[in-house]
């Protein structure tokens, strides 16, 4: 359990690392999911105000598309150094390495959200902040289960010659129980009156989900990247 | 083994599939829905159906991935193709009872939305199989496990978020002489699908045999 540990934790520093020197995946996901947020506000925001509850779906249809985007550029660039059959080479376990991406990819997208939340609050009046711990689980937890799929994935992928459009085909139909969840809880939390209850089924719904294909993807991760 | 059952079979579900119309043209008439409620011994079925090949699909893809079995690999390939084609079976039924019954072609209701993103699930599955490259069949396989997993989420996340459809305790609760009609088409559809396996499964065997032999000329 401690070299299990130690592995992902290792992935993750080094993928941290990299990305502290070039900050390009950082820069370039922010920067496409605040295009995003505002390619939505020209088809929602209505003589001026933005339709009912659309503020919490424009905020995960952001953090969906950029987190395939992040996810798409990680492996990419473990492509491009040919660094990932180093890294399946290593003498470490194979679910370790998913770990230390997955834990990769939800620290950028974390960061992602730390900025686009109190964006989207601010552009578009919503009453985010209302809750903020319950913000926050409903934000760990879709974050969480929506990389947990796409770290997978993503890097089946990367041997795949059609990945580009392949990702987002694949994800998305699999990860739209995250993307109802994290939207009816955020709406919960940011109508006129907080529903408490409501926010909290949702993200034990995400919770639950987490669990499910977290483990679904460790036990499926050595198989599938065998060659 | 699948040869000596296999006419039997077809005899069965054809003749079935003959006699079902006149069961469906027999059966009472719903008192409220009329006509338009005979969709059910067919579109009712064809979802059963395309469960079913969820199902083998997503167990069929674990033992391919875990056990390396290529025979599994072709059991999983029919069923997400069979998947695709029940699924698409009651997705065109459905909206022709619902522009009858709610007046419109599509409503968001959670059994339309999740029975949606399901084909979607399964339709991902085929293009993956068909434009995924090389390795491809294990790409697949994680497919068919994540879409069967995801079927329980699949189902509370819509649920809770909308329903209008008419509730699943339907079947336990139809009137007399509805039940018989529909086991009928049930048991014909489950036939046929497992018809369209066989000759799906034989086809993939065939193909993977002419496979091997082409390189057993090269070499």
């Amino acid at each position: 359990m401690g070299q299990f540990l130690n592995v992902a934790l290792l992935v993750l520093r080094k993928d941290v690392a990299i990305e502290v020197k070039s900050r390009e995946i950082l820069y370039t996901t922010l920067f496409f999911a605040v295009s995003c947020v505002l390619v939505f506000a020209f088809a929602l925001v209505k003589e001026g105000r933005v339709v009912e509850d659309a503020s919490a779906g424009i905020l995960w249809i952001a953090v969906a598309f950029a987190g395939t985007l992040a996810l798409g550029r990680t492996f990419e660039r473990e492509r491009y150094g040919e660094t990932l059959r180093a890294l399946l080479l290593a003498p470490a376990p194979r679910a370790a390495i998913y770990v230390g991406k997955l834990l990769g990819i939800v620290l950028l997208l974390a960061v992602a959200e730390v900025a686009l939340v109190p964006l989207v609050a601010l552009l578009f009046g919503a009453a985010f902040f209302a809750r903020p711990l319950l913000l926050a689980g409903l934000l760990a937890s879709g974050t969480i289960g929506f990389a947990a799929v796409g770290t997978l994935f993503a890097a089946m992928l990367v041997r795949s010659r059609s990945r580009d459009v392949m990702l987002p085909i694949l994800l998305y139909p699999i990860t739209v129980p995250v993307i109802i969840a994290g939207v009816r809880g955020t709406v919960a939390i940011a109508q006129a009156a907080p529903d408490e209850a409501v926010a909290a089924m949702w993200i034990g719904l995400l919770a639950a989900f987490d669990v499910v294909f977290v483990t679904l993807a460790l036990w499926t991760f050595e198989p599938l990247m065998t060659e | 083994m699948t040869k000596r059952y296999f006419v039997p079979l077809l005899v069965v579900t054809a003749a079935m599939f003959a006699y079902a119309p006149i069961l469906i043209a027999n059966a009472p008439y719903e008192s409220t829905m009329g006509l338009v409620q005979k969709i059910f011994y067919f579109h009712v079925p064809s979802w059963f159906a395309m469960f079913t090949a969820v199902f083998i699909c997503g167990i069929q893809s674990a033992i391919y991935l875990f056990r390396g079995r290529a025979a599994s690999d072709r059991v999983a390939a029919a069923a997400g193709e069979l998947a695709v084609v029940f699924g698409l079976l009651g997705l065109v039924t459905g909206p022709l009872w619902g522009r009858k019954s709610w007046g419109v072609w599509w409503q968001w209701d959670a059994r339309l939305t999740i029975a949606l993103l399901l084909e979607l699930t399964f339709i991902a599955y085929l293009l993956v199989r068909k434009y995924g490259g090389p390795g491809s069949e294990k790409l697949a396989a994680a497919v068919g496990i994540f879409g069967m997993a995801n079927v329980p989420f699949l189902y509370m996340s819509v649920n809770i978020w909308r329903t209008i459809h008419p509730p699943t305790s339907v079947v336990p609760t139809l009137p007399a002489g509805m039940p018989g009609p529909f086991w009928f088409s049930v048991a014909a559809f489950m036939l046929l699908l497992t018809i369209l396996m066989t000759l799906r499964v034989r086809l993939e065997q065939q193909r993977a045999a002419l496979d091997e032999l082409y390189l057993a000329l090269e070499e």
